[in-house]
């Protein structure tokens, strides 16, 4: 199917070479033909986008107001499918654990890699080295370090507690405790994904001109100073940008829970995505899923409009 | 990225006693953070599952056994899964290529009517978060409509949705807007007509551009998990991550760990060869560059 349509378009415009310039039905023609030959490498990209993303936008919406049951059609239910969500405690609970785990991955995920770029940014040798490790997790997939880290957590002869041993600490039960647990998530997470904040912070950092620091410096200021009124303020924009995008993809954390606690212990691991796939493919209730994945929406939206409006007036 | 010396927040020079304590605390941490975790499940799984329940822990093996690797290879069929998974990725990264090259071609050189409509109605997709469409992108895949196929524990419900990606689009136009338009009008005087412009102008010129978006593709497609957990039900078709989750519970340690292990390296090395361009890729792609 590809390849035909990729081909169509070849053959389009031959039979309009042999036509003169100029002439005004010939260019209509050809501006006909033209769009059709632009369309013909459009086609495929625009049935994929049609079916598989502005339909299920659309279709998201609709179903957060409909009961789906596969037997008869879809019946419209007005709020009841969010009046069942509110009523849930869990949906509390999934979003409290949401955005707790959004606050602290912020705390670690935002703030440490650009103090790590920055120290990286100082050093004159292993540059090469320092790029490779703090990528390595990066490139893991998040099931294998979801795993991994749930092998390093285990109370007994997991690798935390066996090191914290050594300097006689009798070490917490990570995963296994509903006051650690999810911290333990977002240690994960951030081990996993702080090596390309980093490089991204560690890119903008080198375009700082040397000659403000040297201003900076001649002007007396010491180098909290050069930090405050030169480093932040040159790199204001990548910051924000990475804020936003953090906290858009914090806030669909799935993969961590799903895997390593299961939404437990006492539920403190419950996030809003783990709910949204019991409802949709544990109880089956499609329609409160959709309530549920439609208030993530909105509520997303406002970061993702801002990251718009701000890299939209950078472009401009 | 140059490394060259340039001017930078601290003045010191870096030869002193201060800068190679605070060089030589930052290899370790970080060989520490980033390496350690590494070596310590490497060597884990070549220990014996007693030897790995033992408190205190043994750093080396006490007995070395290798071969977990290759008896976690045959227990969790593990050949079968890794053959699913480059199905599944190869696919995805052909019909990204296959699709959104021309889209973006299209929407850059040829503009046709209402073809920014078009760009802003894809870039739009960019805003939403991709886990809010699961439920209806699921329902979507039982039931394609037009087509009225049921696309579940089909690989075709990863590969055509992965190219409806419009930071691909993105990066592709933006990157054929700065080829010249006299190029391909003189290709075109000479008789080329668009695919053959596409395809013996502007392809040989946007290499590098399709390594970056060839290179996000496969990573992508290798990391994901939830979409591949909902699309395929029948185990035997599952990829490597989604079947290693399933197998976790009730697989011994040790052989779990040498499965983490094979299936983390295809890519580490990914990572080692292109290390350059996925690193470009990084910079390039989330931040105006």
């Amino acid at each position: 199917m590809s390849a035909s349509t990729l081909l169509r378009p070849a053959g389009a415009p031959a039979p309009d070479a042999t036509r003169r310039p100029g002439r005004a039905p010939g260019r209509t023609r050809r501006r006909i033909v033209e769009n059709l030959t632009a369309y013909g490498f459009l086609c495929a990209a625009l049935v994929c986008f049609a079916l598989f993303s502005w339909y299920p936008i659309v279709r998201g919406v609709l179903l957060a107001f409909q009961q789906v049951n596969f037997i008869t059609d879809p019946e419209w239910v007005g709020f009841d499918n969010f009046e069942r969500l509110f009523a849930d405690p869990l949906f509390w609970d999934a979003w409290r654990n949401t955005l707790l785990f959004t606050g602290l991955a912020l705390v670690f995920g935002f703030f440490v890699p650009f103090l790590i770029a920055v120290l990286l940014n100082e050093l004159r040798h292993a540059k090469g080295y320092f790029r490779l490790v703090v990528y390595l997790p990066v490139m893991l997939p998040p099931v294998v370090a979801a795993l991994l880290w749930k092998w390093f957590y285990d109370p007994g002869p997991g690798l935390f507690n066996s090191l914290l041993r050594i300097v006689g600490i009798d070490g917490p039960h990570w995963l296994d405790d509903s006051t650690t647990s999810l911290l333990s998530l977002v240690l994960v997470a951030t081990w996993s994904n702080l090596g390309s904040a980093t490089l991204i912070y560690l890119a903008a950092l080198q375009t700082i001109p040397g000659e403000l620091y040297e201003a900076a410096e001649l002007d007396g200021a010491n180098v909290v100073q050069r930090l405050r009124h030169v480093t932040i303020p040159q790199t204001r924009f990548v910051l924000l940008v990475l804020l936003l995008l953090q906290i858009v993809a914090t806030m669909q954390v799935f993969t961590e829970p799903y895997i390593m606690t299961g939404g437990g212990p006492d539920d403190s691991t419950v996030t809003v995505l783990l709910l949204l796939y019991r409802y949709a493919f544990v109880y089956n209730d499609f329609g409160t899923a959709s309530a549920l994945s439609t208030l993530l929406l909105v509520v997303l939206s406002v970061f993702s409009f801002a990251y718009l409006r701000i890299t939209r007036r950078a472009d401009a | 990225m140059s490394d060259r010396p340039v001017r930078t927040l601290f003045s010191g020079n870096r030869t002193g006693l201060g800068y190679k304590v605070v060089f030589t605390v930052t290899i370790v941490v970080f060989t520490a953070a980033f390496v350690l975790p590494f070596l310590w499940l490497v060597l884990g799984a070549m220990k014996p599952t007693v030897e790995l329940a033992r408190v205190p822990v043994t750093v080396l093996p006490e007995t070395w056994q290798p071969g977990n690797y290759t008896e976690a290879w045959q227990l969790m069929d593990l050949g079968k899964y890794f053959l699913n998974t480059v199905l599944v990725v190869a696919g995805a990264w052909v019909v990204q290529i296959l699709f959104d090259v021309p889209a973006a071609y299209a929407l850059s050189k040829l503009r046709p009517v209402f073809g920014n409509g078009v760009l802003v109605a894809m870039l739009i997709t960019l805003m939403l978060p991709p886990s809010t469409l699961l439920v209806p992108m699921y329902l979507t895949i039982t039931d394609v409509p037009i087509l009225g196929v049921n696309l579940v524990n089909n690989p075709a419900a990863i590969w055509l949705p992965a190219a409806a990606n419009a930071f691909n689009i993105y990066l592709l136009k933006r990157f054929f807007d700065q080829i010249p338009s006299e190029l391909l009008d003189a290709a075109r005087m000479d008789g080329a007509g668009a695919v053959t412009v596409l395809w013996r102008v502007v392809l040989p010129m946007a290499r590098p551009i399709l390594a970056v978006v060839s290179i996000l593709a496969v990573v992508a497609a290798w990391k994901d998990f939830i979409w591949p957990l909902l699309v395929f039900s029948d185990p035997a078709l599952q990829t490597l991550s989604v079947a290693l989750q399933r197998f976790a519970p009730d697989t011994p340690i040790n052989l779990l760990l040498a499965g983490l292990v094979l299936a983390a390296l295809p890519m580490i090395a990914v990572f080692l060869v292109f290390q350059r361009h996925i690193l470009a890729g990084l910079t390039a792609g989330s931040v105006k560059g």
